[in-house]
């Protein structure tokens, strides 16, 4: 070929299935493809363990009943059904309801040790959108705990760890996933994995944003690898702003602010000490929602006939709220509202419950919590949209590649609640393991990487070292951060989200002309230009698919289509790449779901535990 | 803003030396928010590690004015006025700037046995009590930022990577050895494989671990107490395991 390294010269590594990505969801998958008697390798961007997994703080839903035994599968999936605003695959909602309990015993057999009830059992505490006690936790560190054991359970089940290095795109024998091109980060030299399958558990694509709790890491690496070897993404507009993130000072905006702190009583103020939930609960709701402070108090002290507080509605509602009253201006100092627990609970309960918040805010913004209110506002936190695969293996449109947890799509449909990623990445983590195996054992013969398409990433990637001059790939990112926050905020409109359109085809011809200096080794420049291209794809499908969808459902407010469209419950958004490489934009209509679940989803909560709907379904 | 000066430590395992910066600080800012601004204005090659920037996954571990600190979680504004050094972790071997190699620590973590649980009861549930597992939680969690393997003298002067596995692993045996659930017997192996012998007790580094565990006195201090017992009363150490430890 002449035109770059020759493909045999480069490092080959060989495994029935590689697993891209060591968070909860990879971790999950490649121990699971390991049981199934795979030789499995995992490949991750970071050290093992230092994925978005171990900053989940709040806790991972399960319906086990444990502290309120009115609780069970059904409930957890209504729930669910709700608060993802019906849009949710109807399938991976019934199966990770069911499932989640399962995962979280075997969790806890696996070394991790969550907090536990008077009675001695796994405790669980409220969360938004949960309409029982539901969420696992250890203490606000349940991510550390869960990829920890992970972790700790993996390295003795035979996996093969690559750390450190970074994929950056799949290869084909035909239709058929063959393997991916990664390179090492303490090297900077390509390494190809050749395999039978690919599981993608990437996470997510906050780096889009500037104001995000997401980590270096959120470039949506395999939402574009996906979409570049042709599999289909699913209604990508559904970007979850969470509403509490730090908003001062600068250089902590964003960071994460668990919603276990309202869950254990805390509420949000504006500027002249007024308790503003009340006045923004939506009709769907307001059945099930407190509309006095009395009721809410004694809601949280334990009294089964109250109501649950407003605050605890589910993300995108309390999000909406928070930005309405800044705009209105009624907000905090520093442009967010105030978020009390110090007059909530003694200080003692404060440090024991929420030990991280605690020393986050002492450390990161000198502000005691036990003393004093929180400033806080929206941040972008997690994509409900992603690959779209199928709800029992977890396989994409492209055969032999699987997706799950955050790159994956269907079960969280309009809004995630909270707790309910943790869950996800261990049903569907193991799901997509099965898948593999599966699909492995029927496979005919081996694919085989196709020398071409290794040329051409690798040349890709050197060129933007191999440039004499161009554009600094900090700079880019920064500016793209800044114009996603402008046009693809929280709440959307058309004109806004044209111009973001428009902005992004200048982008991609400034990342054409990125340029990183010095060696491949270790270069932070390098890597950040690399994950360019997948921070623009993943934003222009996010922009075009939030144009598609003309209504506000969920995460996705457009200012010009207020309120829940009828017509478009029906729809998904479907985004692939076209013939001629562009993106393609499609409106598809949903299958109905299933009748008993339908009828369980839509039912009131009095009939559903009364056994008046669904009963009988299993 | 004020104006501060850097000295950031440049090189790789060839050598290397400290480099000059001046960075305009913002409000609140850490050490890692100017080593990001290095590499955006100054030098976009600068190798560092980072992810949460929240103090949550322990990669940003670094030698801040000689003391081994999350680079993250280190205010600009709780550092001395004067030039402020940076550098890379002195206890394993330096890939590139403040980034070093420390699979050592991951190898560690493949020599110990896992957990292994009793049967559940008869319900299938585990049944613990909140106050029994408060210690284990207390080790379980550490981040793995490797700050107290750094500052270890046993591993960071005596270099005996081969016969001490380090605090970080001494309290993940802890926090199995503790664990109500566990049923293997790791006393004899923490002796002689894991050589808590090797620790002095000189509690440097719970002075600076970052989630502020209680390394020494609540963890290695009672496996050797553990490894004392059996030496001297089998029999105590056989009760306790069959009627509960403490
Ligand atoms: C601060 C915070 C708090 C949260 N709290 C909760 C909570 O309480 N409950 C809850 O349910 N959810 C919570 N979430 C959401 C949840 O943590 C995430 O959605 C979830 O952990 C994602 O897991 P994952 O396995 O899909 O991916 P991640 O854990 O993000 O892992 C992604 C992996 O992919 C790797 N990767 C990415 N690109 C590449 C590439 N190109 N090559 C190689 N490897 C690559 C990364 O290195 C990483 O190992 C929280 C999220 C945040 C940010
Ligand atoms: S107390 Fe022991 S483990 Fe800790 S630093 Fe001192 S010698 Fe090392
Ligand atoms: S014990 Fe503390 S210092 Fe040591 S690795 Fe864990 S968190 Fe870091
Ligand atoms: S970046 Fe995670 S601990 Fe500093």
């Amino acid at each position: 070929m002449g035109n770059g390294p020759d493909i045999k010269d480069i490092q080959t590594i060989e495994h029935d299935v590689i697993v891209i990505g060591a968070g909860g969801a990879g971790l999950r998958a490649a121990i699971e493809c390991s049981r199934q008697g795979l030789n499995t390798g995992l490949v991750c961007k970071s050290l093992l363990g230092k994925a978005h997994t171990v900053m989940a703080e709040g806790g991972m839903a399960a319906a086990m009943g444990n502290v309120d035994n009115r609780d069970g599968w059904k409930i957890h999936f209504r729930d669910t059904m709700r608060g993802g605003k019906f849009l949710n695959n109807w399938r991976m909602a019934e199966l990770h309801a069911k499932e989640a309990p399962d995962r979280v015993r075997e969790l806890e057999e696996w070394g991790a040790v969550f907090d536990r009830t008077k009675d001695g059992l796994i405790s669980q505490r409220n969360f938004g959108g949960h309409r029982y006690p539901r969420l696992a936790h250890v203490g606000d560190r349940t991510g550390l705990e869960l990829i920890r054991s992970l972790q700790d359970y993996g390295v003795h089940s035979g996996i093969h760890v690559h750390m450190e290095c970074t994929a950056l795109d799949l290869m084909k024998d035909g239709d058929r996933v063959c393997g991916a091109l990664g390179y090492w980060r303490d090297t900077g030299r390509f390494v190809l994995f050749k395999s039978k399958a690919v599981i993608l558990a990437t996470g997510g694509i906050g780096k889009a944003w500037r104001i995000t709790s997401n980590s270096w890491e959120y470039t949506g690496d395999g939402l574009a690898m996906a979409y570049l070897a042709g599999a289909e993404l699913l209604d990508l507009e559904f970007t979850q702003f969470h509403p509490t993130g730090m908003v001062w000072p600068p250089s902590v905006r964003g960071v994460l602010v668990t919603e276990g702190v309202r869950g254990d009583g805390g509420i949000l103020k504006n500027s002249e000490g007024k308790r503003f939930m009340f006045g923004y609960i939506s009709p769907r709701f307001a059945p099930e929602t407190a509309d006095t402070e009395e009721e809410a108090n004694r809601w949280l002290a334990g009294d089964k006939s109250a109501r649950r507080p407003p605050e605890l509605l589910t993300r995108d509602e309390v999000a909406r709220a928070i930005n309405a009253e800044v705009k209105a201006g009624r907000g905090s100092e520093h442009g967010g509202v105030y978020l009390d627990i110090a007059s909530r609970l003694p200080a003692e309960v404060i440090r024991k419950k929420l030990p991280s918040m605690y020393h986050q805010f002492k450390e990161l913004a000198e502000v005691d919590i036990t003393k004093q209110p929180m400033e806080v506002g929206p941040t972008l936190h997690y994509h409900m949209g992603g690959i779209l695969v199928d709800a029992e293996s977890q396989m994409t449109t492209v055969p032999g590649l699987f997706a799950a947890g955050e790159c994956g799509a269907g079960l969280h449909g309009a809004n995630r609640l909270g707790g309910n990623s943790l869950s996800d990445l261990l049903v569907f983590g193991r799901r997509a393991g099965l898948g593999a195996a599966e699909y492995i054992k029927a496979l005919p013969g081996s694919p085989a990487p196709v020398a071409d398409q290794v040329q051409a990433s690798m040349r890709r990637a050197t060129d933007i070292l191999n440039r004499d001059s161009g554009t600094n790939p900090f700079v880019i990112q920064d500016q793209l951060q800044d114009m996603m926050g402008k046009n693809v905020g929280i709440i959307r409109t058309k004109s806004e989200l044209e111009t973001a359109v428009g902005e992004l085809e200048k982008f991609k011809s400034e990342a054409d002309k990125v340029k990183a200096h010095a060696t491949s080794q270790y270069n932070a420049g390098w890597h950040t230009a690399l994950d360019l291209r997948n921070l623009l794809i993943a934003s222009e499908a996010v922009a075009k698919a939030a144009l598609t969808r003309e209504e506000s459902r969920g995460a996705h407010t457009r200012e010009d289509f207020a309120g829940e469209r009828e017509e478009w419950v029906k729809y998904n958004v479907i985004i692939k790449r076209g013939a001629d490489g562009s993106m393609v934009v499609e409106k598809r209509e949903r299958k109905p779901g299933p009748t008993p679940l339908v009828e369980i989803a839509n039912s009131k909560i009095e009939d559903l535990e009364g056994g008046k709907v669904g009963a009988d379904y299993k | 803003m004020a104006e501060r000066t850097f000295k950031i430590w440049r090189g790789n395992k060839d050598g290397g030396e400290f480099v000059e910066y001046k960075v305009d600080v913002g409000p609140g800012w850490v050490v890692l928010d100017c080593i990001h601004r290095i590499q955006m204005q100054h030098s976009t090659d600068l190798a560092c590690r980072w992810n949460c920037k929240a103090g949550k996954c322990g990669s940003c571990s670094m030698e801040i004015n000689g003391k081994p600190r999350l680079g993250c979680m280190t205010r600009m504004n709780s550092l001395p006025e004067g030039t402020i050094t940076v550098q890379p972790l002195k206890t394993f071997p330096v890939i590139k700037d403040l980034v070093t190699d420390v699979s050592w620590n991951f190898e560690q973590n493949k020599r110990i046995a896992p957990f292994k649980p009793r049967p559940r009861d008869a319900d299938g549930h585990h049944r613990m009590k909140q106050e029994d597992v408060d210690r284990v939680q207390e080790f379980r969690k550490c981040i793995e930022c490797f700050l107290c393997q750094d500052v270890c003298h046993v591993l960071r002067d005596h270099k005996a990577h081969d016969k001490f596995v380090g605090p970080r692993f001494m309290i993940r045996l802890a926090s199995l050895e503790m664990h109500p659930l566990d049923t293997d017997d790791r006393v004899e192996k923490i002796r002689k494989e894991f050589g808590s012998g090797w620790c002095n007790i000189t509690r440097c580094c719970t002075e600076v671990c970052p989630e502020h565990i209680g390394i020494t006195d609540n963890g290695i201090i009672p496996l050797k107490e553990r490894v004392v017992d059996r030496f001297y009363d089998p029999v105590a150490w056989f009760l306790g395991k069959v009627f509960g430890k403490k």
